[in-house]
């Protein structure tokens, strides 16, 4: 059977979900062979083994950290050169689509970024991508060369499928290109306990109606009372209420969780672009008339000063 | 010697407009208006910042798309550019992404540059690409998705907010560089800067100029295939309440009866 390049996104080590997801969308197509590069390679072989890695392809080196982007594109093409695999899979991150497209131009091959699902076919693996904030949805498939795919968080199951996981040593060299943009700085993102924006089933968000930084405490608690996500529109980020990692949207992330509860949002084709495949969707605005109601499921027309509290209390009872 | 900025700016349809496809499957142009993506606008601002604190610096805009794309051009110079280029040809409809990083990587080595700057993505294809493309096409560094830049000395600054860390990068001239929407408000053209805009130069180049092929770029030669788009059905109509005191209340046993209390 083909073998698949899957490139796993971890933090030291710990494999983030969308790459577990990955792994499910690589095994209807072949057999995944994971490249996992920079400090913590080797732990996440377990995790990938667990899910349907057959082999785990690692490296570090201290240029993964202290360069942008190349580095990781050099390993990715040594482990397609090592493998010729069927396809290259890599989670739509920032960088995650910066690596595909650089690989896809070295090895000759057509990109898809953001595929949303993923099946084999006659001619190729067929994504399906969401256009146009999500009012059209799309198939298509890489036509020259070995499709390089990027897939959205949430795009399948994480499924257990225990494989091999065999771990072996990727030999690399960086090209000269590797070296040219230096991260002379890092700071990282203060972890606040609550689930992962992009990977939450749940996920709740406050905009303009919000009116203040210290509001946002009302949105947090509603959050906390459903185990939730917390995401913000654009315009509480611009007005400095919450911070820009939150932002969903089309210039902030795309969320497609199980439920999305909007308070104090109107609904712009921008902050749809990043919310409109959520499963379930509601919404407390007091007009009437804001085209978040065209969305939802359930929407409730009041003050979110009045309804959210009241909703998280009745949650809180009723979860005892 | 003058720093030679390259702006890369798309025309795109308006995202307010009820958007779709032609029946090629390519975005249909024609039946929505267009202007200049907004995300673009960000790296034109940035562009002119960098330019004020430059002894000396020239910024051309780049576009490559259909005719009407002069009015995004326009727009930029009316913000204070001081030429365009629009790359147009009729073989160039339908290409994609890593086609249009291969007309854009030639017509800005044609234009001589130190520094392009483009948006972190266009608002029709959304894929936020072309940038690390065209770094990897002209092989120089990529800086790319920053909120904040600065240019100093023949090497550029800047600040990346990630998902999981905030990074700063650096780099030696010449780089691409993208700056996303957190970079700074963009200006409003202003009466003088649109009056100006129409005595400024804007250059026509077609395939031919750039040494290309039509077989390279437009929809044969693309390298990905839409085989079939369909508009998603509308979401069906839910339960909308009036909040008489008890809309929390409500809302708390519709999500009890969805199973997520
Ligand atoms: C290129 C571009 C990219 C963009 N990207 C994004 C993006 O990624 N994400 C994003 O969100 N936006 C984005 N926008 C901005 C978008 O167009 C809207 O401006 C923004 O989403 C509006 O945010 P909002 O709904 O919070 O504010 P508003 O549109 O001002 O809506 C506030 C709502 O709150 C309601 N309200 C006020 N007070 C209360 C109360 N007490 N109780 C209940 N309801 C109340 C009002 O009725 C109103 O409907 C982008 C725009 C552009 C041009
Ligand atoms: N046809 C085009 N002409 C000029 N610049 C473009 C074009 N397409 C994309 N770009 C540039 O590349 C950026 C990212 O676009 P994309 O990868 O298509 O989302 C845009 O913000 C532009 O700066």
């Amino acid at each position: 059977m083909a073998e698949v390049l899957v490139y796993v996104d971890h933090v030291d080590g710990a494999v983030r979900k969308p790459t577990l997801e990955l792994l499910t969308l690589a095994r209807r197509i072949g057999e995944p062979v994971a490249v996992a590069l920079g400090s913590g390679a080797e732990a996440t072989a377990a995790a990938l083994a667990e899910h349907g890695a057959v082999k785990v392809l690692t490296h570090d080196a201290a240029e993964y950290a202290d360069y942008l982007v190349v580095p990781k594109v050099d390993a990715l093409q040594a482990a397609y050169d090592a493998v010729s695999p069927a396809a290259v899979l890599v989670p739509s991150s920032a960088e995650g689509k910066e690596i595909a497209a650089r690989l896809a131009i070295r090895i000759g091959s057509g990109i898809i970024t953001d595929a949303v699902d993923l099946e084999s076919g006659d001619e190729g693996p067929v994504a399906t991508q969401s256009a146009f904030a999500a009012s059209f949805t799309t198939k298509s498939r890489v036509s020259k060369g070995t499709p390089v795919i990027t897939v959205k968080p949430n795009s399948a199951a994480v499924e257990a499928a225990p494989a091999a996981g065999a771990v072996e040593a990727l030999s690399v060299s960086f090209s000269a290109q590797a070296t040219g943009t230096r991260v002379t700085g890092r700071t990282p993102r203060e972890s606040t306990g609550r689930p992962e924006l992009t990977e939450a089933a749940i996920v709740v968000s406050g905009g303009r109606g919000v009116n203040g930084a210290e509001n946002f405490a009302i949105i947090e608690a509603l959050a906390d009372s459903l185990g939730a996500a917390v995401g913000a529109s654009r315009a509480a980020v611009d007005a400095g209420w919450y911070p820009h990692t939150n932002q969903v949207g089309q210039t902030g992330k795309s969320v497609s969780p199980q439920l999305y509860v909007a308070s104090g949002i109107s609904g712009a084709i921008q902050h749809r672009a990043g919310m409109q495949t959520s499963k379930t969707i509601v919404a407390i605005n007091k007009d009437a008339e804001a085209p978040i109601f065209d969305l939802v499921d359930y929407g409730v027309v009041g003050d979110l000063f009045e309804v959210v509290p009241q909703l998280t209390e009745e949650i809180t009872t009723r979860k005892g | 010697m003058s720093l030679r900025i390259v702006v890369t700016v798309k025309y795109v349809p308006d995202a307010t407009g009820d958007r779709h496809f032609a029946e090629d499957l390519t975005v249909d142009r024609d039946d929505v208006d267009g202007l200049l993506s907004e995300l673009d606008e960000y790296a034109v601002e940035q562009a002119l910042q960098i330019a004020d604190e430059a002894d000396d610096a020239e910024i051309t805009v780049l576009t490559v798309g259909p005719e009407d794309a002069k009015d995004a051009l326009r727009k930029a110079l009316s913000m204070g550019a001081d030429k365009a280029i629009h790359v147009e040809d009729d073989d160039l409809h339908g290409t994609d992404a890593v086609g249009t990083s291969l007309v854009l990587a030639k017509a800005v080595e044609k234009a001589g540059y130190d520094l392009v700057i483009s948006g972190m993505a266009s608002t029709d294809g959304t894929m936020g690409v072309v940038p690390a493309l065209l770094a990897e096409r002209l092989g120089v560094p990529q800086v790319t998705l920053l909120s904040e830049v600065s240019v100093d000395g023949g090497v550029v600054k800047g600040r990346r907010d990630g998902d999981t860390a905030s990074e700063q990068l650096e780099a030696s001239l010449p780089a691409v560089v993208s700056v996303t929407d957190q970079s700074g408000e963009a200006r409003y053209p202003s009466f003088k800067g649109i009056m100006a805009a129409k005595k400024k130069p804007v250059e026509s180049w077609d395939l031919e100029d750039l040494g290309l092929d039509a077989e390279e770029v437009g929809l044969e030669g693309s390298w990905t295939k839409v085989d079939s788009a369909s508009e998603r059905p509308a979401r069906t109509a839910g339960t909308i309440v009036k909040d008489e005191g008890e809309g929390g209340k409500q809302l708390a046993e519709f999500l009890a009866g969805q199973k997520f209390i």
